[in-house]
């Protein structure tokens, strides 16, 4: 059984907040400078860095997971994510099929298409900043259909969170965990609310910034860097474990 | 009625956006999804909300807002001040629940 330490929330320059340095290549650079072994790319509503993201990973020797952060049409962000980048782009499908709009850079940001050799290849002009007309419910069953695993996202915050927008988990949601953005929520404040949800917790650095890749960390104890070995340390499950 | 005569008339706060209270509200609108204002908040409106992150100033400037007004206490995070001040956005802020607020500024003319 090995360690790895993994950080499953990062943004790219994809994403209209996220920093012009977060190209593929830098991201993996900076995730192998900080001691990653397995990061997820999870831009918002948008897949389309994640292949050149996990052929950056091979060359520099991190495991990149294909993920997507999706935002319900209650305004709930969820992290899906998926071994290959070919599920997360049938994902993607489902998610332009319920984005409607168009980006304004000048008020959201740029949307940047990058390669894994630190070049522009173009930009995304869908408004990726915006919600889906689809359910947190349904988007959590569509992720699972796909073979994801599917994580609310920073449920300590008080925008865009499952515990925000919806207060408790829907009945008859399967949810995998809940991400904190501040571990230390999770023992005073938020202990509570976390016994209610009762799920795994998870924590990340949600990074827009090379800066902030790795600031937010959880242990993975299990076999190798896939989604069902991931599952089976969020469940504690088969001798795996997670901790953050 | 212009922005300033708001403030005064029910002491709100100034966050951000002081140089710009002279402009006039022609509608008011309430929510605190992101997606349902931007669609349906109109030009000059003053945008009662308990939203509090950043993104709110980005869809005050896209919809051309008079002002956010934060309701019932809630501050704004600290990015959002920022942002509202470099945009010089009026970001305003009561101890009023949004229902209240709503009502009176419907009862001050703005309809």
């Amino acid at each position: 059984m090995k360690r790895f330490k993994t950080d499953l929330h990062i943004h790219s320059c994809l994403s209209p907040c996220g920093d012009l340095d977060m190209s593929p290549k830098r991201i993996v650079e900076r995730s192998r400078e900080v001691g990653l072994d397995i990061i997820a790319l999870c831009d918002h509503n948008s897949a389309e860095n994640v292949e050149p993201t996990i052929r950056a990973g091979k060359a520099a020797g991190i495991q990149v997971l294909a993920g997507m952060e999706i935002n319900s049409k209650e305004e709930v962000h969820a992290l899906a994510i998926f071994d290959q980048a070919s599920q997360a782009l049938s994902m993607q499908e489902i998610v332009y099929r319920a984005l409607k709009g168009t980006n304004r850079p000048e008020f959201f940001g740029e949307q940047v298409r990058a390669n894994e050799y630190d070049e522009v290849e173009g930009f995304n002009d869908r408004l990726l900043i915006g919600a889906l007309d689809l359910s947190f419910d349904r988007i959590v069953h569509e992720i699972h259909r796909l073979g994801g695993l599917c994580i609310a996202s920073h449920v300590d915050r008080p925008s865009f969170s499952l515990v925000s927008q919806l207060g408790f988990v829907p009945p008859g949601v399967r949810l995998d965990a809940v991400e904190v953005s501040d571990p230390r929520w999770a023992g005073t404040g938020g202990r509570s609310i976390l016994e209610d949800l009762g799920l795994p917790v998870v924590t990340s650095s949600d990074a827009h910034f090379l800066k902030d890749i790795g600031r937010r960390v959880s242990f993975f104890r299990m076999e190798t860097a896939t989604v069902e070995e991931l599952c089976l340390a969020l469940q504690k499950k088969s001798g795996r474990t997670v901790e953050i | 009625m212009k922005l300033k005569d708001l403030v005064n008339r029910f002491s709100l706060d100034v966050l951000a956006g002081e140089g710009a209270l002279d402009q006039e509200v022609t509608a008011g609108y309430c929510g605190d999804l992101l997606s349902d204002v931007m669609a349906n908040a109109e030009k000059g409106t003053v945008w009662i909300t308990i939203q509090r992150h950043q993104n709110i100033v980005a869809v005050a400037l896209l919809k051309e807002l008079a002002a956010i007004l934060l309701a019932n206490g809630h501050q704004p995070d600290p990015e959002t001040v920022e942002k509202a001040r470099g945009e010089g956005i009026p970001l305003l802020a009561s101890s009023l629940a949004a229902y209240q607020l709503a009502g009176k500024l419907y009862e001050a003319g703005i309809q």
